[in-house]
């Protein structure tokens, strides 16, 4: 499996002037994201955020352009053979294997493994803290640990690029924390590129470098997460993140009078 | 979404399975084109006013039969949800779920055992008054026989459709100190109103195709339906070109029944589901409250009846001498290969056209479906349009010229039972295929997992009680079917229900009683097994 891995190099992430619709609206999509480094992907909703990582991990299809990951166009590479990780919102597990096997899957699709493969996950468990969890099911976990079986899978694929669609959304703020620290540390060990769909201010501020800003499915800013933050982003991205938001303690003083 | 490739042996499977169904059908079309070009002026000739009679009484009998299932169901079923909770409503509900269980021939047997000449009633009625019972062959049987069927059915359609209504409105209705009468008028009736087409049409369609009611509780020329007709015409007459011209009459009604049912938006294969209701009302006034216990009463009677008497008759046979004779153990024997057979074929037709569908579906992007797509999908349906003596008939008249007829039989049923079995199964596996699917198609395209590895590891495992499910219930079907094997059947291949009608043709009615109360309580085993493994959730996996 580790063909395809790079040990732990991220790679450049390109689309080139790709096009895709639903039907609808169509999008377009002309950006390039820095190897090694986290970048955030924002915008309000239909945005065009999630088709956009999935379009890289190859869930879609463009209708025009090229993806470019490492520089090679991957479009007609189906979802395995990419040099990519995707974790989900949810569902990242399969309910009925356990989260030794949900991680294994990660080195042998048939989870036939070596006794080497058996150490990488044990190691990748330790890592995540889900050390003594290993025969548990995934209705057995919390939220924040079932998301923490899908990191400690996306270690044992070690792939050049980890694409992230809001996978702690649904968990509370102290969780959320302590899983972006998670990944902050992952990608500081590993140094992928990580693609970040949040639409959480504070979470790109907390560990992303750069801000790619979407609205009506195409990138209308992009540029690093200190200037966004400060304040010299687009007019559009101030409205999107609203007056104060985007420091954590406002969010808590807003929420006070309701 | 782009997931699924075009050589996606799934996609392979389902082309696969609807030739199979493709070839089953369009073969006995083209037996009766056959037949008919070969004898177009017998074919004309068939249409005397005799014919005609046997159409209208079709018709006849069908609307009566819904008729007198739809309008007492509306009551019992709105008496059933006046009163949410009290003993028995429980028991209630799963005895009105047994009737789909039963095979058609078991409850016929069960009410003559009741009604019939020398039924338990007439014992009664000449003990009491000294007066001959006037028996319930002819019309009064099926009418009996098609509401013991659909009455609890409908009661039960019915009160899913009263579930449905937000119990915000019946706070609301409290609150506003609604009484019974504008509950029902403003509440209950638009519910019931908009339920009632698809109900009644389902009725309707049921009674329509019914073979083995009418078969053996129909009496002589006078009651006599087309799918009856066909097989006399077959059996009996052996005049071909008849059963051409009934066969094509036959396909027509169900046409037009299910072309008008599908506008209705009724759903075709019925439903086991059982519905509950945890939810309190406002107090029911004493008049009221009398009115539905005798409603409620009355319905359980008329359903139980049958039900008492199939057990109380067939315990009263020589059970001991039965097991021990060779024609009864040979039938056995041969009925539990078929309806395994049957199942595994349903079952395997069912997935294959479901992952098919699936994969179908992930490769589509947004455009319109393709055929294939459509046939997959709306294309089970279909079969019900073409009831099984129609197919049965069609092969038979192809096969006819080719030799014995009769030493196909093994492969009619099996083939047969399990394509009139597939709607049945696939509601079983669709709606589970496609809710596993729906979580794992991205993890399995991202992480590679595909082809055995995926069946194994994935699909296997999600998948199997539901599989089971739809395996128990084409089973039951498939046991209990008398249409193809009353066509195809010999001496020397019978099934269980294929001996019990000859039993009860020869007046050996302690036989017949005993061999249905055998039949009756392995079908409904395995419609309680399919309905328990259904109700499993993963976490039993």
């Amino acid at each position: 499996m580790s063909d395809r891995a790079t040990g732990g190099k991220g790679m450049p992430v390109r689309l080139d002037r790709v096009s895709f619709s639903y039907g609808e609206a169509p999008l377009g999509f002309d950006v390039a994201f820095t190897a090694a480094q986290i970048t955030a992907i924002m915008g309000p909703s239909g945005s065009g955020k999630s088709t956009l990582l999935n379009l890289v991990a190859g869930f879609e299809t463009p209708q025009a352009g090229r993806v470019l990951i490492g520089g090679a166009d991957v479009g007609a590479a189906p979802p395995a053979a990419r040099p990519v990780s995707m974790v989900f919102q949810e569902n990242n597990l399969f309910a009925h294997l356990s989260v030794e096997q949900n991680v294994g899957l990660g080195r042998s699709p048939s989870l036939r493994l070596a006794e080497a493969d058996r150490a990488a996950i044990a190691d990748a468990l330790v890592r995540t803290g889900l050390a003594g969890k290993e025969k548990r099911l995934p209705r057995e976990l919390s939220g924040g640990e079932r998301q923490r079986v899908a990191l400690a899978r996306v270690l044992v694929r070690d792939r050049p690029v980890l694409l992230l669609d809001e996978p702690f959304a649904s968990l509370g703020p102290a969780l959320r924390d302590d899983m972006l620290d998670l990944v902050a540390g992952l990608h500081a060990e590993r140094g992928m590129t990580v693609l970040f769909v949040t639409h959480q201010p504070q979470d790109a501020r907390r560990i992303a470098e750069q801000v790619v800003f979407l609205d009506n499915g195409a990138v209308a800013a992009t540029g690093t997460a200190d200037d966004f933050f400060a304040g010299a982003g687009p007019e559009a991205f101030q409205r999107y993140i609203g007056d104060n938001a985007g420091h954590a303690v406002s969010r808590d003083i807003a929420r006070k009078p309701t | 979404m782009a997931l699924a490739r075009p050589t996606d042996p799934r996609i392979a499977a389902g082309v696969i399975a609807l030739a199979a169904i493709t070839l089953l059908i369009g073969g006995a079309f083209l037996g009766l084109l056959f037949e008919g070009a070969h004898d177009l002026s017998g074919a004309w000739a068939a249409f005397d006013p005799y014919l005609l009679r046997v159409v209208r009484f079709t018709l006849w009998q069908a609307a009566l039969s819904t008729l007198l299932s739809v309008v007492p169901a509306l009551l019992v079923a709105r008496a059933l949800s006046r009163h949410p909770r009290f003993f028995g409503r429980g028991f209630i509900l799963q005895l009105f779920a047994l009737p789909l269980a039963l095979p058609a021939i078991v409850a016929a047997l069960g009410i003559l055992a009741l009604y019939g000449r020398a039924g338990y009633f007439a014992g009664l009625s000449s003990a009491v008054g000294g007066q001959d019972w006037p028996g319930i062959y002819g019309l009064s049987g099926i009418l009996v026989a098609h509401v013991f069927f659909n009455l609890p059915l409908a009661t039960r359609l019915f009160l899913e459709a009263l579930q449905t209504i937000p119990s915000d409105q019946w706070r609301l209705a409290s609150q506003l100190g609604m009484g019974a009468r504008p509950a029902f008028r403003l509440i209950e009736w638009p519910a019931l109103r908009a339920a009632l087409p698809g109900i009644a049409g389902l009725v309707f369609m049921l009674c329509v195709t019914s073979f083995t009611i009418v078969l053996t509780l129909g009496g002589g020329p006078a009651a006599t339906t087309l799918e009856v007709g066909i097989y006399q015409a077959l059996r009996f007459d052996f005049d071909p070109a008849r059963a051409v011209t009934l066969t094509f009459l036959q396909i027509a009604l169900t046409f037009v029944v299910v072309l008008v049912l599908t506008r209705l938006g009724a759903n075709v294969a019925g439903d086991a589901n059982l519905p509950v209701a945890p939810r309190r009302y406002p107090q029911v006034n004493g008049a009221e409250a009398s009115l539905n216990a005798a409603l409620i009463v009355g319905a359980l009677l008329f359903v139980a009846g049958p039900m008492a008497a199939t057990v109380t008759a067939g315990l009263s046979a020589d059970i001991g001498r039965l097991a021990g004779e060779a024609a009864v153990r040979q039938a056995t024997l041969t009925s539990a290969a078929f309806a395994l057979l049957s199942a595994l074929l349903s079952v395997m037709l069912s997935l294959a056209l479901t992952m098919a569908r699936g994969a179908l579906a992930l490769n589509r992007r947004s455009g319109p479906k393709t055929l294939l797509e459509h046939a997959t999908d709306t294309g089970a349906g279909f079969v019900l349009v073409v009831p099984p003596i129609v197919i049965g008939a069609g092969w038979f008249l192809l096969l006819r010229h080719a030799g014995d007829v009769f030493a196909i039989a093994p492969l009619m049923v099996v083939t047969v039972n399990a394509v009139m079995a597939m709607p049945f199964a696939l509601r079983a596996v669709r709606p589970a295929y496609d809710a596993a699917s729906a979580r794992h198609e991205r993890l399995c395209a991202q992480l590679g997992i595909s082809g055995l590895a995926r069946w194994r590891l994935i699909d296997w495992p999600s998948m199997r009680r539901p599989l089971a499910t739809a395996f128990a219930f084409a089973m039951a079907l498939s046991l209990g079917d008398l249409g193809v094997i009353a066509l195809f059947g010999s001496d020397s291949v019978q099934t269980l229900p294929y001996l019990l009608l000859a039993r009860m043709g020869s007046y050996r009615t302690q036989d017949a009683a005993g061999l249905a109360l055998l039949l009756g309580l392995v079908c409904l085993a395995l419609v309680l097994a399919a309905d328990r493994l259904g109700k499993g959730t993963a976490r039993d996996v």
